[in-house]
């Protein structure tokens, strides 16, 4: 790190405030903050903790009307900007200060080549250059961010691009004018591990070679154990604990923090061994399944094979995570077990049974066995429905009594660990942990035998995804579930899974215990992806630790 | 370990927040009150007024607005404010049978083309087969043949709404079939007519009910258009097309005859429309944001 001169961003005492009706007065109460030449500040904290409203007010971007800035300092390299008018704002913004964003499909316009939307900005900012000048400086910041080809690169359209391809184009713009400040907005979130640890890599490269300083912002303490300088941790719109990475991680002051610490998934292999006979309960052979775009010329029409021969089997009481990025098949996987998509060929069979061609009134003898739990816990529920209708909906369809369902429902709710008073409530009353809760409270209505959760835990806060990863555990070792458990996350499928099944591109390149696949792995793949966790410094020395 | 779910305030009654919403947007309450009047007034037409309207006094022939005859007569000496109002009772019938009729056909349609994608096509063909007939033509067509009765007309007029209402539903359908709360529910063993009915038809209820007011008001144009045209109900029967036709000779002497059932006409239709646009501005998830607020 630099030694401290002049800052390029100075916050002091920044409050913004809520309109009058929410449940906390400010949104960001009372932050101060500096950010030096070079240096990466990271703001960590869980949704709702003010991180992206701290970042908006710094970019003058807080939505009008709804949130005011009330009262402390921005200082942009020395520079007060607190007040400054929206003319004078833009006019810094992409020049003196740039944003990278969570979802970069969003962030660029869909109809515009990505060299003409770099080119854009010098458009505005330094419109002395003509085209040729423009022209030579795109294709620099594109070799920069290290885009691979970047002549034939710029002039393709966003949809052409990978995610982590978009989000380096991303970098590239928000770099093109050299600006002092980049602000990235949870930049790796929507990108699978591997190109994630390649953007945070390529960041901490480029500010040696900018000068530009960083605030990050991100819910994840491996990615700030991987690229921050100084750390800041924000809970309800307040700072809790500040200062230097290697302090915070290794020594943290605050119970917030080390509660959170401690809720990081950290290559602990959480799943109790399961218990006496193991007979297999679901497995699949050789699963294929081809899709076909539809196109009237046979010439157009691509062929995409989701599932390329996958065979796999899970036994009782056993939970086996699916590990992959995206596109590699494990979702179609899991609705193919779920029958909610139709292999093109291979075999599942349900206790030796084979049920893989079953239409759906055949199936439905079989579903109560098998019960998913999806990713999005805002839209798995009906929204006009209260929860206790939605619930008892599964076991009615089985003619099931009023008053047994009732009382499972009670049962299963308290076992979830809810009120019972949650049944006369509807969805949008719920925080996305009790909503999941209550998606597992649902499939378990129905008695399964086994659970296929789809990325169950994704969408959550770490700390909410500690307690639903050991509300699994604790329900497959009481009911003796089984678990089809389907993450893209290596971290948490270590944590709760006894084997893991690791996919590319529509096949099993590895399957192992957990221990095994973490520890020895033996797929050039599955190497690659354990590389790519951040924070595997933090790791290892947690694991010395405890050696 | 129990979680402690944060209490909003109690679930307030639909009638009491429906109100609320009515009280509170101004263009919905004054299309609101406007239409009820105009309907209560077409409703109790009998109780307002004590004359016939089809009872002819020559003697009384395009007199103007007095204390006897509100709003004036006609060339045949008819009253005009009973002719108006019995007028607006028609309107408002049939408008009411064609917006029913053809909502429940075209959710029917809609319901089967979106849901099942075998039946898409077949369907949404017939539906463009029927969009590409004229409507009013086809009204002319129908009336022509089967006579100026109650069930031709809203036949007629109905029939060319069919296939707009089709395509709202099946796109709501289209978009909530895929939603995973309706995947959950056939993982439960639900039957495709409980998916149907339990989680597909509530959405489709609010964009339906924006869309029928819009078909009221088409409906009691084109009644007005074919009155107007001598096509629709014969002359006995009082319809505010045929009044206006009817005084369209004596615009000069006696103008009352086309100004008065037409500022009803117009005030009948801007407050269905204004009334369906509030509506849509507070049903419509995707304008409704937009819009004020």
């Amino acid at each position: 790190m630099t030694t401290c001169t002049t800052p390029i961003l100075e916050v002091r005492h920044l409050h913004v405030r809520l309109p009058g009706t929410s449940d906390r007065t400010y949104a960001a109460q009372d932050i101060s903050l500096t950010v030096a030449p070079k240096e990466i500040v990271c703001i960590v904290g869980e949704s709702g903790s003010g991180k992206s409203v701290t970042a908006g007010a710094v970019m003058g971007l807080l939505p009008p009307g709804v949130l005011t800035l009330e009262s402390g300092q921005i200082l942009l390299e020395g520079r007060d900007i607190t007040h400054s008018t929206r003319g004078q704002l833009r006019a810094l913004r992409g020049d003196r200060m740039a944003m990278i964003f969570q979802e970069p499909m969003t962030a660029l316009n869909p109809l515009m080549r990505v060299g003409d939307q770099i080119a854009e900005v010098f458009e505005f900012h330094q419109p002395s250059l003509n085209a040729a000048q423009v022209a030579e400086r795109v294709l620099a910041l594109l070799v920069d961010v290290k885009l691979p080809s970047p002549q034939t690169l710029r002039s393709a359209f966003p949809h052409q691009l990978s995610g982590g391809q978009r989000q380096r184009v991303m970098i590239a713009m928000a770099l093109a004018m050299k600006p002092a400040l980049i602000i990235a907005d949870e930049p790796t979130t929507a990108l699978d591990v591997t190109s994630q640890a390649q953007v945070l890599r390529l960041l901490d490269e480029l500010r040696d070679k900018h000068d530009n300083g960083v605030l990050f912002i991100t819910h994840d303490f491996d990615v700030v154990a991987e690229i921050a300088d100084r750390v800041i941790v924000m809970q309800h719109g307040r700072i809790v604990e500040s200062g230097s990475a290697a302090e915070v991680l290794r020594n943290p002051q605050q119970p917030y923090t080390k509660k959170l610490l401690a809720a990081v998934p950290r290559g602990d292999f959480g799943a109790r061994p399961q218990d006496g006979a193991t007979d297999t309960v679901l497995s699949v052979k050789d699963l294929r399944v081809r899709y076909e775009t539809a196109s009237f010329f046979a010439s157009r029409r691509r062929v995409v094979n989701a599932l390329g021969g996958v065979t796999l089997s899970l036994a009782r009481g056993e939970t086996l995570g699916i590990v992959g990025e995206s596109g590699s098949g494990k979702t179609t996987l899991g609705r193919c077990l779920a029958h909610m998509a139709a292999p093109t060929s291979g075999q599942i069979l349900l206790d030796g049974i084979d049920v893989t061609h079953l239409n759906r009134s055949q199936w439905r003898a079989h579903c109560k066995r098998v019960q998913m739990i999806f990713q999005d816990p805002y839209r798995s529920f009906n929204p006009r429905m209260k929860i206790g209708t939605s619930l008892a909906e599964g076991p009615m369809n089985y003619g099931e009594s009023r008053e047994a369902v009732q009382a499972r429902m009670l049962r299963m709710l308290a076992l979830v660990q809810l009120d019972a008073s949650a049944l006369d409530r509807f969805p949008h009353e719920f925080s996305g942990g009790q909503r999941q809760r209550l998606s597992i409270a649902r499939a378990l209505m129905m008695e399964p035998e086994v659970l296929i959760a789809d990325e169950a835990v994704s969408a959550l806060d770490v700390s909410v995804q500690a307690q639903i990863l050991d509300l699994l555990e604790e329900i497959r070792e009481r009911l003796g579930l089984s678990i089809v458990f389907i993450t893209h996350d290596l971290r948490v499928a270590a944590r709760l899974c006894h084997r893991i099944a690791v996919m590319q591109q529509g096949v099993v390149v590895e399957l192992g215990t957990a221990r095994q696949v973490f520890e020895h792995p033996s797929a050039t793949y599955t190497r690659e992806l354990l590389a790519a966790i951040p924070g595997k410094k933090a790791h290892a020395e947690a694991l010395e630790a405890v050696a | 370990m129990t979680m402690t779910v944060a209490l909003s305030p109690p679930p307030r009654s639909r009638l009491r927040a429906a109100a609320r919403v009515v009280l509170h947007d101004r263009v919905m309450l004054w299309s609101l009150l406007l239409l009820l009047l105009l309907i209560a007034v077409s409703v109790f037409a009998p109780l307002l007024t004590a004359h016939d309207p089809a009872i002819l006094s020559p003697r009384d022939r395009l007199k103007g607005v007095s204390a006897a005859h509100w709003l004036g007569t006609d060339s045949l000496g008819r009253d005009l404010f009973a002719r108006i109002i019995y007028g607006g009772r028609l309107s408002i019938t049939l408008a009411v049978l064609v917006s029913v009729s053809s909502v429940i056909v075209g959710l029917l349609f809609g319901l089967v083309a979106g849901f099942f994608r075998r039946l898409d096509a077949p369907i949404m063909r017939l539906m463009d087969g029927i969009m590409a007939i004229p409507g009013l033509l086809l009204a002319i067509a129908m009336v022509a043949l089967g006579g100026a009765q109650i069930s031709t007309m809203v036949l007629a007029i109905a029939i060319p709404e069919v296939p707009r209402i089709a395509r709202l539903v099946r796109s709501v359908v289209l978009s909530v079939r895929e939603e995973p709360y309706v995947e959950a529910s056939f993982g439960m063993g639900s039957s495709t007519l409980r998916v149907l009915v339990w989680h597909i038809l509530p959405s489709t209820i609010n964009p339906l009910v924006v869309q029928a007011t819009f078909v009221c008001a088409a409906a009691i144009l084109t009644e007005a258009v074919l009155g107007f045209l001598g096509l629709g109900f014969p002359p006995e029967v009082p319809s505010l097309g045929s009044i206006i036709a009817e005084g369209r000779p004596y615009f000069q002497r006696a103008p009352w005859i086309i100004l008065f059932p037409g500022t009803f006409l117009a005030l009948l239709i801007l407050a269905i429309n204004m009334f369906g646009d509030a509506l849509r501005d507070r049903l419509d998830p995707r304008l409704a944001r937009k819009g004020r607020n």
